[in-house]
């Protein structure tokens, strides 16, 4: 299996399908000749020409509108937005349009497309080039939302998320790009929605993350091991529909449980996997489930290392909740 | 076809419609604008037609056409009574617009698609949407096309190439630009036409629209049914543009205006419209002069805002009228015939009402249907709980 970074995994599964499926269409700012600002569609537009690699004018709700208009005429879009805290001009066509679609028109219309968009920070991107917005998306019902954390995983997902029925928001943490290196299975394969993957086997307390957190996740567990707590690591994959079982059983075992995001603390995707646990394990848990996460604060340049839930923060929740 | 660089004539000069205040650009918008020279008409005052644009109709054409507009009138007639006897809950009609809804949809092709704002039942039905289904959608029932789940008139028929209402003004608008620009790229012979009124001109959507339809020359049909008014706010307070058509010279896109009370008018400039897309040239605007001579929908009285005498000149301009002197004159046409026109299409929708007043509600499961493709498991734990919870009262049940 060849070596890839997430970048270049991705830019292999849109390849892949633009060749397997002709209705496939890549579209966005400088997604064409320039490849994406992140150039993950380099070298899409030589192959498949600019009736299927489409730079647009600089206009998110223009993208993602236009794009609804080609999946109801039966084309699969896979609209780029160049960084998700640009995703918003283009809001209104996904949580008013985009998601209702199938809903509203009584299933006349079911209107999917994949919206890829790099996400995350930790690139010295200051704030408008660093927020994590996915639990406004989780919020809207029709919507699925997926963050891949390596390259297998970022092809498998995404050629799962074109195939699948349901409008899908793609994040890339951009943080690990190109940080993230590893194996990926050529040609054709999937990971399928709405698994979350057990990276790492443990006995005392379950951390819930995904992205470019599940690293620092790693990390903290390590260190924590050192000290005789033994963790599980569910990197969830899927953030919406979100695999519950997986983190129920595991709490089950565990008693315990961290949840790890860089988005802000409040209302984010964190407060629903606790509230769900309390749900479903409450007299399971041994000690209050704890998140580790950004700060109510909009994401910040000179102190985003402050900010991101890293491991040195991580570690400490870890050992609270293990000796609580 | 004329095209919005040309000045707009006489209109700076009448400046009878902006307000006194100062607070808005004092252009006018006169109701007779519709006899400004840049406006597209075919009928003519004394009931002829001006052959340099008649769109050439067959007499049975334009029957069948006076019977759509009647029966549109009729209905937005009928379904207010329903909402005041509280048995519907809310319409939003096309009182006065029927030609420029029903001209328009008319010189579709068959395979064209329309995307709707609202006010267009008359295309919907024109487009084979059952008078049945459209009732269904008043009452929300288990044969609602959209199985009551959005208000009454958001409706959708897709086998009539018919897209979907929704509410947010303006969102149709770049989805339109999007499916004509896909059929584009396939290179498949079809047109989209997009409706939206004058207040959806100053949304993001029609920007953005405008802007990628003219980047890539899509073959859309802008199709703004100048009415007047967005709900309480006259057209003056929507642009300080002379007219609505002009704003395609911004995004290289030919716009035209149309009496939009004139049936040979509206589809004269559809057609061409139509063609010139179909020829690859690419998008059109048409303004269609019209008036929304009842409120804006049955949640409004325009008496707050909206002084009678406004309303006058309008009502001598009603597009039913109009091509009810012209068939009169040249196919021949009575009163009476007007009545049992107007009888039978009373009775079907009696009948149609009826219908659905005993139609089942949707189940409570469905609320959970269409959300996904298929049910994940939140939603399936969600349903369970209602299913097995206590059931409400009134409203609906
Ligand atoms: C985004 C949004 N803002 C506000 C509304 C409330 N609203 C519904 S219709 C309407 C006026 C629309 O006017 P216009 O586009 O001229 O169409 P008309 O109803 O006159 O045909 C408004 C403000 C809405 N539906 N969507």
């Amino acid at each position: 299996m060849p070596q890839m970074n997430m970048v270049q995994a991705i830019n292999d599964a849109l390849r892949h399908e633009m060749r397997r499926d002709q209705r496939v269409v890549v579209l966005g700012e400088d997604v064409g000749k320039v490849g994406g600002v992140f150039r993950v569609t380099q070298g899409l537009f030589d192959e498949f020409g600019d009736d299927r690699v489409i730079d647009t004018p600089l206009s998110e709700g223009g993208i993602i509108g236009t794009a609804i208009g080609m999946a109801l005429y039966g084309l699969v879009p896979v609209p780029e937005i160049q960084f998700s805290d640009f995703i918003f001009p283009a809001y209104d066509q996904i949580v008013s349009e985009l998601a209702k679609y199938r809903y509203r028109s009584g299933g006349e219309y079911p209107a999917k497309l994949v919206i890829r968009t790099p996400t995350g920070g930790g690139i010295r991107g200051g704030h408008y080039h660093s927020q994590s917005p996915e639990a406004q998306f989780i919020h809207v019902a029709g919507l699925k939302v997926v963050c891949p954390s390596n390259p297998a995983d970022a092809k498998g997902l995404l050629l799962a998320s074109i195939r699948d029925p349901d409008p899908v928001l793609f994040f890339e943490p951009k943080r690990i790009y190109r940080a993230a290196k590893g194996e990926v299975p050529e040609g054709d394969f999937t990971v399928p929605l709405g698994k979350a993957s057990v990276v790492r086997k443990g006995q005392n307390v379950t951390i819930v993350v995904w992205g470019a957190m599940l690293y620092e996740a790693l990390e903290a567990a390590n260190q924590a091991a050192a000290q005789g707590i033994d963790c599980e690591v569910i990197d969830l994959r899927t953030l919406w529909p979100l695999d519950i079982e997986t983190i129920i059983t595991s709490v089950k075992k565990t008693g315990r449980v961290v949840v790890v995001h860089e988005a802000p603390k409040s209302c984010g995707l964190g407060g629903e996997i606790v509230a769900l646990i309390n749900e479903k394990a409450f007299l399971h848990l041994e000690a209050p489930p704890k998140r580790v996460t950004g700060f109510d604060t909009p994401f910040p340049y000179t102190l985003e290392m402050e900010y991101l839930p890293l491991s040195h923060r991580i570690l400490p929740a870890i050992i609270e909740t293990a000796r609580y | 076809m004329s095209t919005a660089t040309q000045p707009a004539s006489s209109l700076a000069s009448t400046a009878s419609g902006g307000s006194t205040d100062g607070s808005v650009h004092p252009v006018a918008r006169h109701p007779l604008d519709a006899h400004a020279p840049d406006v597209v008409r075919v009928l003519r005052d004394d009931g002829t037609l001006d052959p340099a644009n008649d769109p050439g109709l067959r007499s049975d054409e334009v029957l069948t056409l006076y019977r759509a507009m009647v029966r549109a009138r009729l209905l937005d007639e009928r379904l207010v009574l329903l909402q005041r006897q509280g048995r519907i809950g809310f319409h939003i009609g096309c009182l006065g617009e029927e030609a420029s809804i029903l001209g328009s949809a008319f010189a579709m092709r068959e395979n064209d698609w329309i995307f709707p704002c609202y006010r267009e039942f008359a295309a919907a039905l024109w487009r084979g949407m059952p008078l049945q289904r459209y009732v269904d959608n008043m009452f929300g029932n288990t044969n609602d096309p959209v199985k009551g789940r959005q208000m009454p008139d958001h409706y959708t028929w897709k086998r009539g190439k018919f897209g979907s209402v929704s509410s947010p003004i303006g969102t149709q608008i770049t989805q339109a630009v999007g499916f004509a620009w896909a059929a584009k790229i396939r290179k498949e012979d079809l047109t989209a036409l997009v409706y939206f009124g004058d207040g959806a001109t100053s949304s993001n959507e029609f920007h953005n629209g405008m802007n990628f339809a003219g980047v890539f020359k899509t073959p859309v049909v802008f199709f703004c049914r100048n009415n007047g008014w967005a709900i309480s706010v006259p057209t003056e307070r929507q642009t300080a543009s002379e007219t609505f058509a002009q704003k395609g010279v911004a995004y290289g896109v030919p716009g035209v205006r149309c009496d939009g009370n004139d049936l040979f008018a509206v589809i004269k400039v559809t057609r061409d419209a139509v063609a010139r897309a179909a020829r690859g040239e690419g998008p059109t605007i048409i303004e269609a002069l019209t008036y929304r001579l009842s409120g804006h929908s049955t949640s409004d009285d325009p008496k707050a805002y909206r002084p009678e005498a406004g309303v006058d000149p309008w009502k001598k301009l009603d597009p039913i009228p109009r091509l009810r002197r012209y068939i009169e004159r040249t196919i021949g046409w009575t009163d009476a015939q007007d009545k049992e026109l107007e009888a039978e299409l009373d009775a079907e929708l009696k009948a149609a009402i009826a219908v659905s007043e005993k139609t089942a509600l949707p189940s409570l499961e469905s609320m959970f249907e269409d959300v996904f493709g298929e049910l994940p498991w939140h939603l399936q734990e969600q349903r369970d709980e209602l299913l097995r919870g206590p059931r409400a009262k009134g409203h609906g049940h």
